[in-house]
């Protein structure tokens, strides 16, 4: 107060920053992270929001590592994955939703271009884990098995790995050598793998290894049949024979006329490879209607633009002499289907079963503790540990849908617990995370993007060649469909809320960083919360 | 592919991203803004108005390289900012009276002249903005403004338009929307609210006194408002930007939903976007998603007199009129009819 001040000042200046408004806020922002519904929906576990970040600036790798922490294929998946992701994608809300598998097939395809292999585990645990079964589970299992730094081997009946995605998926929807490729790089991270060998032994597979535990992942290679009378003169094979056999040395000997049995994706893939072989009439007979396929509609959309043709709700009752007998149904109010007694005949120089798998039983009978049902193994689905303790399964010889993305996270998961039983601890189930849902995001910020397509292969080299029907996105298209992600619930530093506070009261605290809230100054308006793009921000109530 | 890569990291919706170089950012984006007014103001939770002069003044104080100096009329933006004896203001700031900002902006800009003359410069590097409300701008600083435009003084004069005298208690302004409830124009009787047919347009008066450049913006548009700021600070004479910044308190509407008005103000077609040069309309901001006004006046409670029980449909159709009319006057929807 001994400055000479101007006439009736009798203050010296000072800075509002005196006056801290944080103590009107009855609400406070908080930044979250939620659980995008493309993770929530991945059977394989992938953080996909998390990978799709990374390959938005480009760096390919660096989303290849962070996708396979969870998924060692994603070459395979971005093949033969039915992406339930992108059916649960925010974005398919907006426009469509997000190529997520195309990008996945990129990164794949990039890494294999590129040579980038797994980092071997950090340090050895000493510990010896078997592996029954070379198929997506077994594989997966022995990849996360030695990444945790177990020492793991795989034993396989067949002469090569891959279970049914060589064995069951044709070579025009998975080519071998991405599948030979993926395999390689699990193999050079120091897993044993030995072909040509059932084991019927367990106990003595696993002492003969020195395996503290075992996976078991045997799959289900036995088709269903069903009774259909005929003659000796009518050719009938199973679609697990057909598929299996295109992968030897011999194609199938299916005829000009094949007929389908079944609605499943493995009735059209049967289908699809009898015109490849030169079938001119590739028939299904499927019980009831379109809608009510198992198989996905995609499937039967290329299929149908291949010349495949489907006789709906039809049954097969006999079969003779190159000529097979078909009774019309309907359905009932229940929407099942009812025979009506209407009759007709269809040629057919082989009749092909498509009706579903079953999991070689035999060769668990002898194994104590394992309980079934239904056709399958019983499982903890918390940890996928069978009856006896120490023995996990998973696949298709476990609870659960079968394809290819859910055996890959059976054998994931089954990997973690098989982690924790060897070091006699038990995993807690991971904290849930609340689901970043539609309603939270503020799509107005979100340009207008329609998702990039794949090129598909000419339709005359579809029906002629085993070529590879869908082509994958190039670099430009995939960095695109990348940045169509809204990032849901996570925040992707669009700097959103630090422009919009009234009160300067967002702290940006630099690239990679994110944002902090200075609640000296913060009165708890909402705004940023409110106009947070992908709804990473929650306003939680003071405590009075 | 022929598409545009136009998604949404380096969209022009979002403030920043992460993904674009910094010079392509807002300018809000940069953790070195200067946040001209800065935090410990005593602005309402969600106040529009604090967020428009920080968006317009950093925006200016960028394309001057911080040689600015501003004039500010009485009202909300000088009480929250200045309680003797703080100041939120990071810049040479003057308040004298409530109609005459336009008036002071004038006389600096003089001095700043005649300084620069004597110096032997052409003119002066310091530059001037005046800015008050729409209650300083509109009504009571309408003469020293108009005076302003006509002797092209080398100013830029900013207009916060929050449709009414907020800080005195929410009277009506010759801004203020037909329908609005304020404590002056009660939602009583035939025609509740603002009558219809009274007010101004400033934006179009300042187009007829042909001054070099006149635009509007609004706080939901932050990079188009920066555009203008930026671009009106590279010309000389006068200049005049009216930003439609909500208010909470006077509006009735909830304090996280101000840029959501902002952007409905514009969607509904109730607020053109657009500029004009010498008079003439040069550019338009389109709507982007089209929405009928009722979706922007429930939000408010000014308007809560029009809906419910008793409420008013034909008021609705008759606001709804006038961004029909807003609509085809400015051409603000693609030519894809």
């Amino acid at each position: 107060m001994t400055m000479k001040k101007p006439f009736a000042i009798t203050l010296d200046p000072g800075s509002s920053l005196a006056n801290k408004t944080g103590s009107w806020r009855t609400e406070r922002p908080v930044y979250v992270h939620r659980l995008p519904p493309c993770n929530h929906a991945c059977p394989a576990g992938e953080d996909i929001q998390g990978w799709l970040f990374h390959a938005e600036s480009g760096d390919y790798e660096t989303a290849w590592r962070h996708l396979t922490q969870n998924n060692p294929f994603p070459a395979i998946m971005g093949r033969v994955c039915y992406h339930s992701c992108e059916t649960a994608c925010n974005r398919g809300t907006l426009d469509q939703a997000v190529g997520i598998n195309s990008v996945e097939r990129f990164l794949g395809d990039e890494a294999l271009k590129l040579g980038w292999a797994f980092a071997p585990p950090a340090m050895e645990t000493g510990k010896r884990v078997l592996v029954v079964g070379a198929g997506p589970s077994g594989l997966a299992a022995a990849y996360h098995l030695r990444r945790l730094g177990h020492a793991v081997t795989v034993i396989e009946a067949g002469d090569s790995p891959g279970g049914m995605m060589r064995f069951g998926i044709p070579k025009y929807r998975l080519p071998r050598e991405v599948l030979d490729g993926e395999v390689a790089r699990i193999a050079a991270m120091g897993v044993t793998f030995r072909y040509g060998e059932k084991v019927s032994d367990l106990a003595a597979s696993m002492a003969e290894t020195h395996a503290d535990a075992a996976f078991l992942a045997i799959g289900a290679h036995i088709a269903k049949r069903a009774f259909i009378p005929a003659k000796d003169s009518a050719r009938i094979l199973d679609a697990v024979a057909v598929l299996r056999s295109m992968e030897g040395a011999g194609p199938p000997m299916l005829g000009r006329r094949v007929v389908v049995y079944g609605g499943g994706d493995t009735a059209i893939d049967v289908a699809r490879t009898a015109r490849r072989l030169g079938a001119s009439e590739a028939v299904i007979v499927y019980r009831r209607t379109r809608e009510r396929m198992p198989a996905h509609d995609f499937e039967l959309e290329e299929a149908l633009q291949e010349g495949v043709k489907v006789r709906w709700l039809s049954t097969i009752t006999g079969a003779e002499g190159g000529q097979l007998t078909i009774e019309k149904m309907e359905l009932d109010a229940a929407g099942k289907p009812q025979p009506t007694g209407v009759f007709e005949t269809l040629d057919a120089d082989s009749l092909v079963l498509a009706l579903g798998q079953d999991v070689d039983m035999s060769l668990l009978a002898a194994i104590p503790g394992l309980v079934t049902a239904d056709g399958v193994v019983l499982v903890d689905p918390e940890t996928m540990m069978t009856g006896q303790p120490g023995l996990f399964a998973g696949g298709d010889m476990a609870p659960g849908a079968r394809n290819v993305t859910v055996a890959i996270g059976h054998g994931a998961k089954a990997a973690r617990h098989i982690d924790a039983w060897l070091h006699g601890t038990k995993l807690a189930p991971p904290a849930e995370r609340p689901l970043a849902g539609f309603d939270r995001l503020n799509t107005w910020y979100y340009s207008d993007a329609p998702a990039s397509l794949r090129p598909q292969l000419d339709l005359a080299r579809r029906t002629s060649s085993f070529d590879e029907v869908q082509g994958g996105l190039t670099e430009a298209n995939a960095l695109f469909e990348a940045r169509r992600c809204l990032s849901c619930g996570n925040c992707f530093e669009c700097d959103t809320c630090y422009g919009v506070c009234p009160d300067n009261a967002v702290i940006k605290l630099g690239s990679g960083m994110g944002f902090t809230i200075n609640l000296d100054y913060c009165k708890g308006c909402g705004i940023c919360a409110a106009e947070c793009p992908c709804g990473a921000i929650d306003m939680v109530p003071e405590e009075s | 592919m022929t598409q545009n890569i136009k998604f949404y990291q380096t969209g022009t919706f979002t403030v920043g991203n992460r993904l674009l170089d910094p010079e392509h950012r807002a300018v809000q984006a940069s953790i070195q803004r200067d946040n001209s007014l800065t935090s410990g103001h005593r602005a309402c939770q969600g106040c529009g108005e604090a967020l428009g002069a920080r968006y317009a003044v950093d925006a200016a104080m960028r394309a001057t390289d911080g040689q600015l100096i501003a004039a500010n009329a009485t009202g909300c933006l000088e009480v929250f900012s200045t309680p003797y004896p703080e100041t939120s203001w990071k810049l040479p700031w003057l308040h004298s009276l409530f109609g005459n900002a336009a008036a002071v902006g004038s006389g600096i800009a003089a001095a700043l002249a005649v300084k620069a003359r004597k110096a032997g410069l052409e003119r002066s590097a310091v530059r001037v903005i005046a800015q008050g409300g729409d209650g300083g701008t509109t009504d009571i600083g309408f003469g020293c403004l108009s005076g302003m435009f006509e002797r092209n003084d080398d100013v830029l004069y900013i207009c916060y338009d929050n449709e009414g005298y907020m800080n005195t208690g929410v009277q009506r302004s010759s801004a203020t929307p037909p329908g609005a409830r304020t404590a002056t124009t009660v939602p009583l009787g035939p025609n509740p609210g603002e009558e219809f047919g009274r007010g101004k347009n400033l934006p179009l008066i300042a187009m007829a006194h042909e001054i070099p450049y006149v635009a509007t913006a609004t706080v939901a548009d932050l990079r188009d408002l920066e555009a203008k700021v930026e671009h009106a600070m590279s010309l000389h004479g006068a200049r005049y930007l009216q930003i439609l910044v909500p208010c909470p308190l006077g509006w009735g509407a909830a304090s996280c939903d101000t840029i959501r008005l902002a952007r409905l103000a514009r969607e509904t077609g109730l607020f053109p976007v657009f500029e004009a040069k010498g008079g003439e309309i040069t550019a338009v901001t389109k709507i982007r998603h089209q929405q009928p006004v009722e979706n922007y006046l429930r939000l408010q409670k000014r308007f809560a007199h029009l809906f419910g029980d008793k409420g008013r449909p034909d008021i609705v159709a008759r606001i709804q009129a006038m961004a029909d009319k807003n609509i085809r006057r400015f051409g603000l929807l693609e030519a894809a009819e």
